[in-house]
């Protein structure tokens, strides 16, 4: 593995930082203030703060709306989405997003201990194959050692009579933690668990992937499945992606991406356009939610992109692998050390400065 | 085109009805001096609900999804097969009858158009719904007027007008406007008919509505409603509503053309034999059957 020693990143990271942090106060007293209506007889009152978030748009899919609105719109599709969302999902991928989770949790490759943060995690799919990944792992270790201990030597019988009373130091439990911004799909992952019969080891958290509610440096693995897109801000949300994770904790993205190949990807924008909508009017009678969706993959950084926003937000030997020929990447990376905050006096250097 | 507004039509403060979608001066006046008011409701009504003015939806009228040739196949297929399965999807029912129903819709719309009334009501666009319908004043009428009889109908079946699903997948506004109204007339054709809401009387005022409106949709519903019919009301329906409903479909005028928010205080015995429509040979009744009534 290239260890990739990147100064100018790390700098640039905490310029952006500052800036970001900089503009996010502005951001949190314009947003109390901006009345979040269409009518523009409001605005004129408040013109002097608005012009920060207010003039600022972004995509909903195809559309073009105000930032502001952008977390409303999305709450909303997956609100009306909740309860059909396992169905759709195998109808429009046609099983396949099984095989796609699959093959995260392999990249992920979890050990027994691990905590993982499943940020819009919804349904739950990641997690509960985190638990039972990390549960099989277990199963395999104690049979290990129930099988050495079959044919003990005499130096480990000594030993287990010398210390009667002592007990089996317990193995640090592996959790896993499912945050998403919408109580709806959460409603349905907790129902979902209760029928599994998975309860220990596993919480839900409503809870903002720009705003995580949690202190820094907690956990080992941040997962986002199919849910980075959706994100107002990406790089807000890797920012704090970074910041959760422990120094060499693993940040791993599951999205859908770009397609190289030409004929193939022909043939999925066929399908997408044509074939999704209509079956979410079908199952969910929702058509408006479904042409939401594959307009928003369509929007989406492509692979490369999406690296250099990973690397920008300070993660290490970021990669990434395609999967059904870039319908779908992994992406993931490492944060290796905690980055100290500017002390006073420090001058943020311009990335083309050398440095002293 | 911007999406407008559903608005209280001020040129007929009488009978309040909602007009979709208002174009100017789509409603001439005797005295015509509501003109600036009447913008003035449009636009203020406007901006209250338009999110975007680059949305690809409600372009024709609000609610409109389009859709090409491809998607309004595979949607035709789709919701046929969930309508079959699940017959209580209403939804699906309904995309399914849009989606199929173009030619028919034309043919409908063209035979309103050659009706003097039914020329009204593609001009006026009423709709049908609780709020414009003034429930006190029909509860008063007398016994057999139209209105008091589709009040009662309305009641002892439990039905809502307002439960019909919005056109969606109708690429035509003025076609969307004669599906909308094809199900808003719905149930008044129940009233007309003497039907109630079980399967029998269903199936009978979709044999009726076929025949009338050509709606693949309908002939959909009227082959294989029967198909569900138990052997002991199958019987009647085979014997003597279902060749009613077939006549009176063939020889009735237009029931889409009728402006009938004008006429709740006609009798409904008048409004028939206006339509050209026999009184049903059965009596049927929501729950039992009673033996044919010699009027």
């Amino acid at each position: 593995m290239k260890f990739r020693f990147n100064m100018a990143a790390s700098i640039r990271f905490l310029v952006r930082r500052m800036v970001r942090d900089y503009s996010r106060n502005i951001n949190c007293s314009v947003s109390c203030q901006i009345v979040r209506s269409s009518c523009p007889l409001n605005l004129s009152a408040c013109r002097c703060f608005s012009d920060n978030a207010e003039n600022k748009t972004t995509h909903f899919g195809f559309e073009t709306v105000p930032e502001g609105e952008k977390t409303e719109r999305v709450y909303k599709v997956f609100e009306s989405v909740a309860q059909k969302y396992d169905l759709m999902n195998d109808a429009m991928s046609l099983g396949v997003h099984r095989l796609w989770k699959d093959m995260l949790l392999h990249v992920m490759n979890p050990q027994p201990g691990m905590r993982l943060l499943d940020v819009a995690g919804g349904t739950g799919d990641i997690s509960f194959r985190f638990l039972d990944y990390v549960r099989s792992q277990e199963e395999r270790v104690a049979r290990r050692v129930a099988q050495a201990n079959q044919t003990p030597s005499w130096q480990e019988i000594s030993t287990s009579y010398a210390a009667p009373g002592q007990e089996e130091v317990e193995p640090r439990r592996s959790r896993a933690i499912v945050c998403d911004i919408n109580k709806e799909m959460l409603k349905v992952g907790q129902q979902k668990a209760d029928r599994m019969g998975l309860t220990s080891g596993l919480s839900w958290v409503v809870g903002n992937a720009e705003e995580l509610p949690f202190d820094d440096d907690q956990f080992d693995v941040y997962t986002v499945a199919f849910g980075i897109r959706n994100v107002t801000h990406i790089d807000l949300a890797l920012q704090e992606a970074f910041r959760v994770l422990k120094p060499g904790g693993r940040f791993i993205c599951l999205e859908f991406s770009k397609v190289a190949n030409p004929l193939l990807s022909q043939l999925y924008n066929a399908y997408s356009f044509q074939v999704i909508p209509v079956l979410g009017e079908v199952i969910a009678g929702d058509w408006k939610s479904y042409q939401y969706l594959v307009e928003s993959i369509r929007k989406f950084p492509d692979q490369e992109t999406f690296k250099g926003m990973i690397e920008d937000a300070g993660f290490f030997s970021v990669r990434y692998h395609n999967l059904t020929g870039g319908v779908v990447a992994i992406h993931s990376g490492f944060k290796l050390f905690r980055l100290l905050p500017p002390q006073r006096g420090d001058v943020p250097r311009p990335q083309s400065q050398p440095l002293p | 085109m911007r999406a407008s507004q559903w608005h209280q039509c001020l040129c007929h403060p009488g009978n309040a009805y909602t007009i979709w979608p208002p174009e100017a001066g789509h409603c001439p006046t005797p005295g015509g001096t509501q003109g600036p008011l009447h913008q003035l409701v449009c636009v203020r009504q406007q901006h209250s609900h338009v999110d975007s003015s680059d949305s690809q939806y409600d372009r024709l009228y609000p609610g409109h999804i389009p859709t090409n040739p491809i998607q309004k196949v595979l949607l035709a297929v789709g919701s046929g097969v969930a309508a079959l399965q699940n017959p209580y999807r209403h939804d699906m029912v309904a995309v399914l009858g849009e989606t199929t129903g173009h030619q028919a819709l034309t043919a409908l719309r063209d035979r309103m158009k050659g009706d003097p009334e039914g020329c009204t009501v593609l001009t006026e666009r009423p709709r049908i719904r609780l709020s414009t319908l003034d429930l006190s004043k029909m509860a008063s009428l007398p016994d057999k007027s139209f209105g008091r009889e589709y009040l009662r109908f309305l009641e002892e079946n439990r039905v809502t007008p307002d439960s019909r699903a919005d056109v969606k997948f109708v690429d035509n506004e003025e076609l969307a406007y004669v599906m909308q109204r094809y199900r808003e007339v719905h149930d008044l054709l129940h009233t007309l008919l003497g039907m109630p809401t079980n399967l029998l009387g269903e199936v009978a005022v979709k044999w009726f509505e076929a025949v009338q409106t050509g709606l693949p949709m309908c002939f959909l519903g009227a082959v294989l409603g029967p198909l569900r019919l138990s052997s002991s009301r199958l019987g009647p329906l085979v014997t003597s509503l279902g060749p009613w409903a077939v006549r009176n479909g063939r020889q009735a005028r237009c029931v889409l053309s009728i402006f009938y928010e004008r006429r709740w205080e006609q009798s409904l015995e008048n409004l028939r034999q206006e339509l050209n429509i026999e009184p049903p040979p059965l009596t049927v009744m929501a729950t039992i059957q009673k033996a044919p009534s010699q009027s």
